[in-house]
């Protein structure tokens, strides 16, 4: 298999081939979540380490539920409450793991790059979890996944990103995913939150939100990451909802029958409104059950099948 | 004592005297005594044969960082002018970001005094402009000049303010010496970990957009004009800080500025090519394609003045960590001859001769401290070059302590030879006296 043994670093270095096993993989995988007891024997013996060094609610149960649905062990470390706390280094921490005899290590870090930083010190696989403002792939590939619950195929299909871009690892992970797959990418937020030559990444980038989503299939809404934030990117939370938040004049732009999507955590009443975000065209929590079918998809890609 | 010493059959690059010949050199006391065909000399005399080599004079790095005092466990003048010697270098300037900062004249006495004992190239200390290089105090410059200090920086950060700049240059008109600032606006360059562009939108990384530096180069330039002091901006790395310096040249401001290799020759798809290495991490960060070509235009044809290493060696503890909490710079000693003779000089970007300009002459005469000719009487601090020997970069061979360097691998032509240092040789053919 093609991912056997690697690592998941971005979808920027995975193939479009690569990204279809995956997604074809979670199809088969999905119907096990719906089964009254949970549990395949696929990974049976193999013990996955989550190793997070920011707060996470969904990736991290997520990785963790679709470790045990296919019978691996998981061990859970968090920054807050390790010895990263007494100053051990990543490089001194992830020996130390590696040499209980753990198989994989998901990683989420605040450092953009870290992951590859990892990748070099360890020789086990490394799944990226979300690092800094770079990548969160698997992320990226269940967002696709979840499209394609919707929608016949992502070629050709306009997708708007909205909000904070600078900082969002879920912009560039959807970004590189979807138009690898052939999608019509638009971007966009006050230019304070768009990146330099985003551009040149294949998408169309929009300061005024209206164009952006502009007969758009699928509109994706970015968290406003207030923890990553300077002072003058915006004025004040009140503002950015104003001009900026997905409500019902601004949803008007969209095709009729555009589904809405989040990553989750939400600001509601900043980003998304409400009732956009609890409306029937709101597929947030799907994304959330096909997360552990996508993740379920990812680890027996990369641990899984005979040696 | 035979202090005297022959150099035969080199090609000879003197940048003062624009000669490039084949001759002698004979050394008789650390200086230089006669530059002429066929020298014979007596049977004690000890002979360096130089055929198929290049002789020029010592080169000079303005803008390294020796780290003593306080970060011995980075360098130490020891280890720093041990890897100047192998790298070609005669003499290097340390910048004065130490702990406790080169701010006053028992600090210059200080390091003058330990490379006194165990420098094995000559020690330009670098006083720094402002009290604890904190930018709001001038430091005694007139005191650290007296006590040996050849110029005045607050190098790692630029001069606070305008105001501050405007006084320093003012000052220092009483003293000739002249000032270095590192060109940085930092309110755009805040948290900033690479260039501002394309790859860090790719990696996720804070941008430092170039300007930030030529906010900064502009300010200095215009200040320096308002003073008519002397300037000199550091390590400039982009397109839009060569036009601003051509321009304030030809308007007669007397301002120079260097470039560093490792601008000369990388690009910020570094960054993303070697997967977020640390030794791609430096301030300034690596432009891209199109400032490089400035740049190297700009050293062929006299914007630049000085090529100089700016030789920022860390610890592995300070670089083998995630990209955002890593150390900038580059252990660049060991490194520069090869780099520029490779990248620069063989391909005919610059020729020997403009090498030899901004790496000994333009130094020499910016700091106003010997050397950058081969004139006789002059002091004989000599580099001599293998222009064709290849070898890889290796950083575990390194004699600095920092083994930071993002050339790894490189194999790169052009290889310092000699080292010779008053008269007296500190390195030959790779091995240090």
């Amino acid at each position: 298999m093609a991912l056997k043994g690697k690592d998941l670093l971005s979808l920027q270095e995975l193939s479009q081939e690569d990204m279809e096993l995956v997604l074809s993989t979670a199809r088969s995988l999905k119907e096990i979540l719906s089964r009254p007891i949970k549990k395949v024997p696929t990974l049976r013996g193999k013990v996955i380490c989550t190793l997070f060094y920011e707060p996470s609610t969904r990736t991290r149960t997520s990785f963790e539920l679709a470790a045990k649905y296919m019978s691996a062990d998981t061990v859970s470390i968090s920054a807050s409450t390790s010895s990263v706390q007494k100053g051990e280094t990543l490089a001194d921490t992830a020996r130390n793991l590696a040499m209980m005899g753990i198989d994989l290590v998901i990683m989420r870090h605040s450092v953009s790059g870290s992951c590859h930083f990892l990748s070099q010190i360890l020789d086990i696989p490394v799944i990226n979890a979300g690092d800094g403002m770079h990548e969160h792939p698997t992320q990226g590939l269940l967002d696709i996944f979840t499209i394609l619950d919707y929608k016949p195929g992502i070629k050709g299909l306009k997708v708007a990103i909205l909000g904070d871009i600078a900082h969002s690892r879920v912009a560039r992970s959807n970004i590189f995913g979807l138009t690898k797959m052939g999608a019509e990418v638009a971007v966009s937020g006050p230019s304070t939150l768009l990146p330099p030559e985003i551009e040149a990444l294949g998408v169309k980038a929009f300061c005024r939100p209206e164009e952006a989503i502009e007969g758009a299939d699928v509109v994706y809404v970015l968290r406003l990451q207030l923890e990553r934030q300077s002072n003058s990117l915006f004025p004040s939370k009140r503002e950015y909802q104003d001009f900026f938040g997905l409500d019902h004049d601004l949803l008007s732009h969209a095709k009729e029958d555009a589904i809405i999507m989040h990553p989750g955590p939400m600001n509601r009443g900043v980003e998304i409104a409400t009732d956009i975000a609890d409306s029937p065209r709101s597929v947030i929590l799907d994304q959330v059950t096909n997360g552990v079918a996508v993740r379920m998809a990812v680890l027996y890609l990369i641990l899984g099948g005979r040696e | 004592m035979a202090n005297n010493l022959l150099i035969k059959g080199g090609r000879v690059i003197d940048p003062a005297a624009k000669i490039d010949e084949r001759m002698d050199l004979l050394i008789e006391e650390g200086r230089i005594t006669k530059l002429a065909e066929n020298i014979t000399a007596a049977d004690d005399v000890e002979v360096i044969d130089a055929s198929e080599k290049i002789v020029m004079p010592g080169l000079i790095d303005m803008h390294t960082h020796l780290r003593e005092p306080g970060y011995e466990y980075k360098e130490d003048i020891r280890s720093g002018t041990r890897a100047a010697a192998m790298g070609g270098f005669t003499a290097v300037a340390c910048m004065p970001n130490t702990n406790p900062p080169c701010d006053n004249d028992s600090v210059v006495f200080n390091i003058l005094e330990i490379a006194e004992k165990c420098a094995c190239v000559r020690v330009y200390p670098i006083g720094s402009v402002t009290k604890e290089r904190a930018g709001i105090n001038l430091s005694e410059m007139g005191e650290m000049k007296r006590a040996g200090a050849v110029a005045f920086s607050d190098d790692g950060s630029p001069v606070s303010t305008a105001e501050v700049l405007r006084c320093a240059l003012e000052y220092l008109k009483s003293f000739d010496a002249v000032l270095i600032d590192h060109p940085e606006d930092t309110s755009l360059s805040q948290n900033g970990q690479m260039n501002y562009g394309l790859i860090s939108t790719m990696l996720g990384l804070k941008g430092i957009p170039r300007e930030s530096e030529e906010i900064a180069v502009a300010r200095d330039i215009l200040v320096a004009n308002l003073t008519q002091g002397k300037l000199h901006l550091a390590h400039i790395s982009t397109k839009g800080s060569v036009s601003l310096v051509k321009q304030a040249k030809s308007k007669g401001i007397n301002v120079t500025c260097e470039v560093t290799p490792h601008h000369l020759v990388l690009t910020d798809e570094a960054v993303r090519q070697t997967g977020y290495s640390t030794n791609t991490k430096i301030n300034p960060p690596l432009r891209t394609e199109e400032d490089v070509e400035s740049l190297r235009r700009a050293l062929a044809d006299g914007t630049i003045d000085v090529i100089a290493t700016d030789h920022a060696p860390h610890h592995i503890d300070d670089k083998w960590v995630e990209y955002d909490y890593a150390a900038f710079g580059i252990s660049g000693l060991e490194t520069a001859v090869p780099l520029i003779i490779d990248k620069l000089v063989l391909p005919g970007i610059i020729d020997w001769m403009r090498m030899a300009e901004t790496m000994s002459l333009n130094p020499a005469r910016i700091l106003g401290v010997p050397g950058g000719t081969l004139q006789e009487g002059s002091v004989a601090d000599i580099t001599i070059i293998d222009p064709k020997r290849e070898r890889a970069v290796d950083p575990r061979t390194f004699e600095s302590k920092g083994q930071n360097t993002p050339f790894t691998g490189w194999r790169l032509t052009g290889t310092p030879y000699a080292t010779i240092v008053g008269g007296k040789t500190v390195m030959l053919d790779g091995r240090l006296l």
